[in-house]
């Protein structure tokens, strides 16, 4: 008689717990403002990054086509994957010849977006921008060169 | 015909491979299964098809340099792996962090903890035929993720952590995003048990399978809330407190059923302790500096540091042997993926495939974790 009785609770219990489950189911079907899901690549133009969001490394210039890289190779060194290489050139300033960036290439291929370069460099030049498609057909086309052509140093940076 | 008749029908043990590439191993595990029928002889874990070889690597990083690596390790508790190295490095400097940081970082790694256990109850539900529930834990999880994307700049390998503090201080929303977070999650958690926990197919397919003892826990290591499911008192945070653990009341969830539903359980009540200290903490961020001044190459004296903390898996150390230069001579993890999977043959023997599924999905593995 016992086991008759539990076999029919067994079945109760059961059911019950299906109808609870498919409840909450049923309430988020009839309350579609509860729906977080972002339509994305249609809302593109509306979607806004955090700015903090970590993308890629890019140089910054200023209108006039001025950065603020001395070439210093501080990121270059605090990088871990070897993302970031930077070329030098020697120019002359008041006559003796100083060291200046000629070439800043970023592998983003490599890059792990850890962002250890934008607290490394000490003139600010670097910051991380908030792209994130950098889907590309052709593996070359990662390699970059950051500085702008025909770019130099803005004035006043050491 | 003589030998048909007299000897009973004989079974015959056969080998399946479940992996690398199984959707129900949570990566590229292999596993070498030793059947008889469906009734499981033997399990063989085959590791390695995700080795990076992150141990070696860090051999020649700097010590800001390593604690990124640590992010791809356990990927679903990257901020705690990353507080490991710099407490780790911290130790070797004989450095102290202001109150902030320490704050801070349990705050943030309880939320980690947080995702972490949100993201397991979702693919525990898929793996076990439930799609249902992937969809509602990825929808709580993405509160925050939001919160370490506006905190860290990134959604799942923040390498939020320096040695020495933050990388830089917390958004002026952290905390209204937080406690928005907590009054969310709160009214969401009991679904949770509605949807899962209480469900007739589930409990019936977790309750009494893969049972561990605790006398088997301790012998093969097997830490965090799957150990504790079995009555083993492991937590880190309590016994050895780290950051501002020793400042937070919380309880150790402990169990003793041992089997595939305790572990569940035990993840779901941790769920809540992390609720709690979390709200502990979030309107008592003391104010100061953010990261303690270092120098900017980091060389740790000669000697052996090791430092452990609770990842979401169980106990994650890290071991690091200084030569005095600028990079260790050798540093050696101790994952908790790695020594949970060891106990699985054990759970499994005797268990049908099915089971082995619902047993792999409650120890809650990782690969890139096990295999480094």
């Amino acid at each position: 008689m016992k086991s008759v009785i539990n076999y029919f609770k067994e079945i109760y219990f059961g059911l019950k717990s299906l109808i609870t489950g498919m409840r909450i189911t049923g309430h988020y079907f009839t309350h579609p403002k509860e729906i977080i899901t972002q339509q994305y690549p249609e809302n593109r133009e509306t979607l806004k990054m955090f700015e903090r969001f970590r993308g890629e490394v890019v140089l910054l210039h200023n209108e006039n086509n001025e950065h603020k890289c001395t070439g210093c190779s501080a990121c270059e060194v605090a990088c871990p994957n070897g993302t970031i290489e930077i070329i030098h050139k020697r120019v002359d300033v008041d006559g003796r010849k100083v060291k200046a960036l000629d070439t800043f290439v970023y592998h983003l291929q490599m890059c792990t977006m850890c962002g250890l370069c934008i607290p490394a460099c000490p003139t600010d030049a670097i910051v991380m921008a908030n792209t994130f498609e950098h889907a590309v057909f052709d593996r070359s086309k990662l390699t970059k060169v950051l500085n702008n052509p025909g770019s130099k140093i803005m004035d006043g940076i050491k | 015909m003589e030998d048909v008749i007299t000897k009973p029908l004989e079974s015959q043990e056969y080998f399946i491979n479940m992996g690398p590439q199984h959707p129900s191993t949570h990566g590229v595990l292999r596993l070498v299964l030793s059947l008889d029928g469906e009734i499981i002889r033997k399990v063989e874990p085959h590791i390695g098809y995700i080795h990076r070889s992150i141990e070696k690597m860090c051999e020649h990083d700097s010590y800001q340099q390593i604690v990124h690596l640590t992010d791809r390790m356990d990927y679903l508790s990257c901020h705690i792996n990353n507080e490991a190295v710099c407490l780790g490095v911290e130790m070797g400097l004989q450095l102290e962090v202001p109150e902030r940081v320490k704050v801070i970082r349990t705050i943030i790694g309880e939320l980690t903890r947080l995702s972490s256990h949100q993201l397991w109850w979702g693919v525990m539900g898929m793996d076990l035929g439930a799609i249902t529930t992937f969809l509602y834990g990825f929808r709580d999880r993405e509160m925050i993720t939001d919160i370490f994307e506006e905190t860290c700049g990134a959604r799942l390998t923040m390498n939020y952590n320096v040695p020495g503090g933050l990388m830089f201080d917390i958004h002026p929303n952290f905390q209204k995003r937080t406690k928005d977070f907590i009054t969310h999650f709160k009214k969401k958690l009991p679904e949770y048990d509605d949807l899962l926990s209480n469900n007739v197919i589930f409990r019936q397919r977790t309750m009494g399978i893969g049972k561990l003892s605790k006398e088997d826990t301790i012998s093969y290591s097997v830490t965090g809330p799957s150990g504790r499911a079995s009555g083993f008192s492991c937590d880190v945070r309590k016994h050895h407190p780290y950051s501002a653990y020793d400042k937070v009341q919380f309880k150790e969830i402990l169990r003793t059923e041992g089997d595939c539903f305790a572990r569940y359980q035990c993840r779901i009540d941790e769920m809540w302790e992390s609720i709690s200290i979390i709200e502990q903490l979030i309107d008592n961020i003391p104010e100061g500096s953010f990261k303690a001044p270092t120098k900017a190459v980091i060389k740790l004296p000669k000697g052996e540091f090791y430092q452990k903390v609770e990842t979401a898996r169980g106990e994650f150390g890290v071991y690091i042997i200084s030569e005095g230069q600028k990079s260790p001579y050798r540093l050696k993890f101790r994952s908790p993926g790695f020594s949970n999977l060891s106990a699985l043959n054990h759970m499994a023997q005797g268990c049908k495939i099915a089971d082995l599924v619902a047993i792999m999905s409650t120890i809650d593995l990782v690969i890139p974790d096990i295999d480094r």
